[in-house]
């Protein structure tokens, strides 16, 4: 009879998954060679892969849906160039014991690029981060963290072209804790 | 919509299903949802509202009773618009008032019998609150109140039960007190009378150990059951006038007066079990009083009802919200009432009540210090001055350039720069504080490397260090570095005896020094450098004294950089350089006494108290899940009748007895690690005590009042993993012969659940 939350108290807007979808997500899989192998001919193979990429597709997007409902690792944005490890284990630190953080790099420069994954041992810890770090300043600037499905080699890259975000590739205004104005703007 | 080609009839009753649901939530939502900001008048609504649930009674109504039986549990802050609610279903529909009743006497029984005393609280206020919507007969309700107080005459049960069903009486009495006395005032004050000596006979050992401030003024702190008495008494000698809480059943008397009530059926109050848990007492924390905002409205006095009863909505609202930080900041601040009290001011009391709770607060500390910034963005213009007013900074800090740098407020002030320049960096620091106040800035965390510059030529093992750095540099393995260390002399011994692998101070200080030198740039690279290395440090740290060694050497390089100490700390336990006790022991060594009461030292402590507590926890969740596994292969070969897998059994049973060993093993080095610590606590405040003794000197030093309330914060912090240990601790630490000032700490940890 004491019955479950009621839906208005369970209501955790912070931890939800917010619409952004890592488009170089993929699950690792053998490719669709073998809709190639299948098929009469030329157009036939064409149209079982273009299926079979679509199938894979949106299975990467369930995988990567499953994965961030899990994820114990937060990708954290808006950092300053400048901003240091120390500073980011201090403050994420507030919400639980962190495993490892993942400063993110320029490609080229292999320098701070103004990114980072932080990764808790546990899920509650995470979400703790959502709820409260989130939205919140470090170094004078207002930090945004989402879930990360988890890192992997490579991903602590930047993917502008010139090595950095790509949000500071387009960006017009000046931003002095990120390279002064964006890549775009600089060349003009 | 699941499409499938089954008949006609399932594809009916599954959309009747799922239409039922959708009402299902409809009801639910409407029920919530009644109270906010509307269009229409809450007596409107409230009407409206009664009219729907009663047109739904016929299909809906398990659903409408568990509906309002969990609205009552866990929507507190809205306690009377929904008594109202009941009230007038109860006027339509007699039956259901007469079910409803019922229901909840189940659901408190349920909560009580679960340990759930805070929600069981909020179930019996509301059951009093019925009593003004007409719905419990107040003779009844007095009876249930008779036999909560008869608890305190149970003899042989822990006082906390007493306490609670006191408490449960009390803080019902704001809503109802004055109906009952009205209807059963001779059987009333029967019960104040008995409440009354049995608060003057209760122990109130645990009382210091829950103060925040040590001093009474301005701001007393009282215990919560005195406070709550003085209040009540007070209001009897108002004779009961209470305007603070909102009645929406006054606009519907005509209505609810025409309502037959129903009598509660005799409660007794389930006895005491091995496994009851009772709240625990608490102190009740004041930081402002009328004095405060002399512009706005009055605050309500400490012991009056209507602050008992703002303070209770107040802590409502936050346990309702805390995962929503802006909705809990726009509930908070759209309180009804507000122009009439210092609202902003009630909230902060609360908020920082909450935070400063022993044994803790409520929730991780970070919710609360977001809340208060979510509500300063909604008053921009009010709540920043508030938490100011109170705040730290506003004491005279020029105190701080004329008091010796360790005495508290110096001190205080140092921890805060020290935890600012971990959120930024060193510079910022020294740019922002004036020139005079400078001796109050941290050290620049640089690493302090002993064999770097050339004085250090003559230190016994410089050669080696040197050489190692190369090693490092050229990616050297951990082979190498061994043959490097091999010739290293060990100052402790005449003969080398065996291999050399016996605890080698100097060899941990070599390697050490220049690994974390190297290392120093930044943590991801120590890091680095403890994963590479690992074997070389498992082996030089092998003894506990090498364990000692390695901390030690840690800490000579890194003494400038608290934050670098911690995070190298936690890798070690991590991944097993070094062990819980270790870092217990070290803590409590000669070579950190100078900084025995800096905050970083005690953040160690407790994170390495976690981390042990966690472990034991993972194993234990590990072994049950194998248990479970194993039981229900059991289940299904008692269903399969397949004799087969007996053989399988095996290898789970073996692996569960596995298990239960590192169970065991970890309970054991989880024990010991509390009792390591409880032993140095005792050893250096013992030797204080008794220096004090001999010097003829005050024993209150400010290095004494932070040690022994360390060991306060111990008790505290870890009380639901100490509790196993009472028995233990009590024969043989905190036995009879032990100093009263340390003896005091114990009783009064003892008297949290007694």
């Amino acid at each position: 009879m004491s019955g479950g939350l009621l839906k208005a108290l369970r209501s955790d807007s912070y931890v939800e998954l917010s619409q952004y979808r890592d488009q170089h997500f993929r699950v690792r899989r053998a490719g669709p060679r073998e809709g190639q192998a299948l098929g009469q001919n030329a157009e036939e193979r064409f149209a079982l892969v273009s299926l079979c990429r679509l199938a894979f597709c949106l299975g990467d997007n369930e995988e990567q849906e499953k994965l961030l409902k899990k994820s114990c690792t937060l990708y954290v944005g808006n950092l300053s160039f400048y901003t240091t490890e120390e500073q980011i284990y201090e403050l994420f630190s507030k919400s639980g014991d962190i495993k490892k953080i993942i400063m993110g790099l320029d490609k080229v420069k292999k320098t701070a690029c103004g990114f980072c994954f932080v990764e808790y041992y546990s899920r509650a810890d995470a979400e703790n981060a959502m709820r409260y770090i989130n939205g919140t300043r470090l170094d004078d600037r207002i930090i945004r963290t989402d879930w990360d499905a988890g890192f992997k080699e490579g991903r602590q890259y930047g993917r502008g072209r010139s090595g950095g975000q790509v949000r500071d590739e387009y960006r017009q205004d000046y931003d002095a804790g990120r390279g002064g104005y964006g890549k775009l703007a600089q060349k003009q | 919509i699941v499409r499938n080609g089954g008949s006609d009839k399932n594809l009916n009753s599954r959309r009747k299903t799922s239409d039922a649901n959708e009402t299902e939530d409809h009801l639910e939502s409407l029920i919530c949802k009644v109270g906010e900001k509307s269009a229409c008048s809450l007596e409107s609504n409230l009407e409206g509202l009664a009219g729907v649930l009663e047109a739904d009674l016929p299909n809906y109504k398990s659903k409408i009773l568990r509906l309002l039986c969990t609205v009552a549990r866990l929507l507190p802050e809205k306690l009377t618009i929904y008594t109202t609610l009941v009230g007038l279903l109860n006027a339509r529909n007699y039956n259901f008032g007469g079910e409803f009743v019922e229901a909840m006497i189940r659901q408190l029984k349920e909560s009580l019998k679960a340990n759930n005393y805070n929600e069981a609280v909020y179930l019996v206020r509301f059951l009093s609150d019925l009593v003004n919507c007409h719905v419990i007969a107040a003779p009844s309700m007095v009876a249930m109140f008779e036999n909560f107080v008869s608890v305190t005459q149970e003899e042989d049960v822990p006082q906390v039960r007493r306490d609670w069903y006191v408490y449960a009486f009390l803080s019902s009495l704001p809503w109802v007190g004055k109906e009952l006395y009205e209807k059963k005032d001779a059987e009333m004050d029967r019960i104040f009378a008995n409440t009354e000596s049995y608060l003057k006979r209760r122990q109130k050992t645990h009382v210091p150990m829950l103060q925040v401030w040590t001093a009474d003024k301005p701001h007393p702190q009282e215990e919560y059951l005195d406070c709550l008495w003085a209040q009540i008494q007070k209001l009897k000698k108002d004779c009961w006038q209470e305007r603070h809480i909102l009645r929406p059943y006054l606009a519907f008397d005509s209505i609810l007066c025409e309502a037959l009530q129903h009598n509660l059926p005799p409660f007794t109050p389930p006895p005491h079990t091995e496994d009851s848990v009772y709240p625990m007492p608490r102190v009740i924390f004041r930081m402002f009083d009328y004095t405060d905002d002399p512009e706005g409205p009055v605050m309500p006095g400490s012991h009056s009802v209507e602050r008992f009863v703002i303070e209770e909505n107040l802590h409502c609202i936050i346990k309702s919200h805390w995962k929503e930080r802006k909705t809990c900041a726009a509930q908070l601040v759209s309180y009804p009432g507000k122009n009439k009290i210092p609202l902003n001011y009630h909230i902060v009391e609360v908020i920082f009540a909450e935070l400063f709770q022993l044994p803790a607060p409520p929730h991780i500390d970070v919710m609360y210090t977001t809340l208060l910034i979510e509500l300063c963005k909604l008053q921009p213009g009010s709540l920043p001055q508030v938490v100011s007013f109170e705040g730290w900074f506003q004491f005279a800090l020029s105190d701080c350039l004329t008091q010796d740098l360790e005495s508290p407020k110096p001190k205080f002030v140092r921890e805060v720069l020290e935890k600012c320049m971990r959120l930024s960096y060193h510079q910022r620091i020294l740019d922002i504080v004036p020139p005079t106040f400078s001796a109050l800035c941290p050290a620049n965390p640089t690493c302090i490397y002993k064999y770097g510059d050339e004085s250090s030529n003559s230190l016994p093992g410089h050669s080696v260090a040197l050489c190692l750095a190369v090693a490092f540099k050229s990616k050297a393995t951990n082979d190498e570095i061994f043959s490097i260390l091999k010739d290293v002399p060990n100052p402790n011994q005449d003969d080398d005896d065996d291999e050399g692998f016996s605890f080698n101070p100097l060899k941990i200080e070599v390697f050490v020094q220049t690994l974390l030198h190297l290392a120093a740039k930044s943590f991801s690279h120590s890091f680095s450098a403890l994963a590479k290395f690992h074997e070389v440090f498992k082996t030089l740290a092998e003894s506990d004294e090498g364990k000692l060694h390695v901390l030690r050497v840690m800490f000579e390089v890194w003494r400038n950089h608290p934050q670098m100490i911690a995070v190298l700390v936690d890798k070690m336990i991590r991944t097993q350089i070094v062990d819980c006790a270790a870092v217990a022991n070290w803590i409590f060594s000669s070579e950190l006494s100078r900084d025995f009461t800096r905050l970083f030292v005690w953040e160690i402590l407790h994170s390495t108290i976690r981390k042990m507590n966690k472990h034991v926890v993972k194993i234990q969740k590990e072994l049950e899940e194998a248990k479970e596994k194993l039981a229900r292969q059991h289940k299904r070969r008692s269903d399969d009748d397949d004799r087969s897998s007996d053989r399988k059994d095996g290898a789970l049973e073996e692996q569960i007895e596995r298990l239960q060993e590192k169970v065991e093993s970890a309970q054991s080095e989880q024990k010991n690690l509390f009792l390591v610590i409880f032993q140095r606590f005792i050893m250096i405040l013992t030797e204080h005590l008794v220096r004090c003794e001999t010097d003829g000197t005050s024993v209150l030093t400010p290095w004494y009042k932070n040690c022994i309330e360390r060991l306060q914060q111990i008790f505290l912090q870890h009380h639901q993993i100490i509790q196993q240990y009472m028995v233990t601790l009590e024969n043989l630490l905190f036995t009879a012969e032990l100093d009263p000032h340390i003896l005091a700490v114990f009783q009064q940890f003892c008297a949290l659940q007694a």
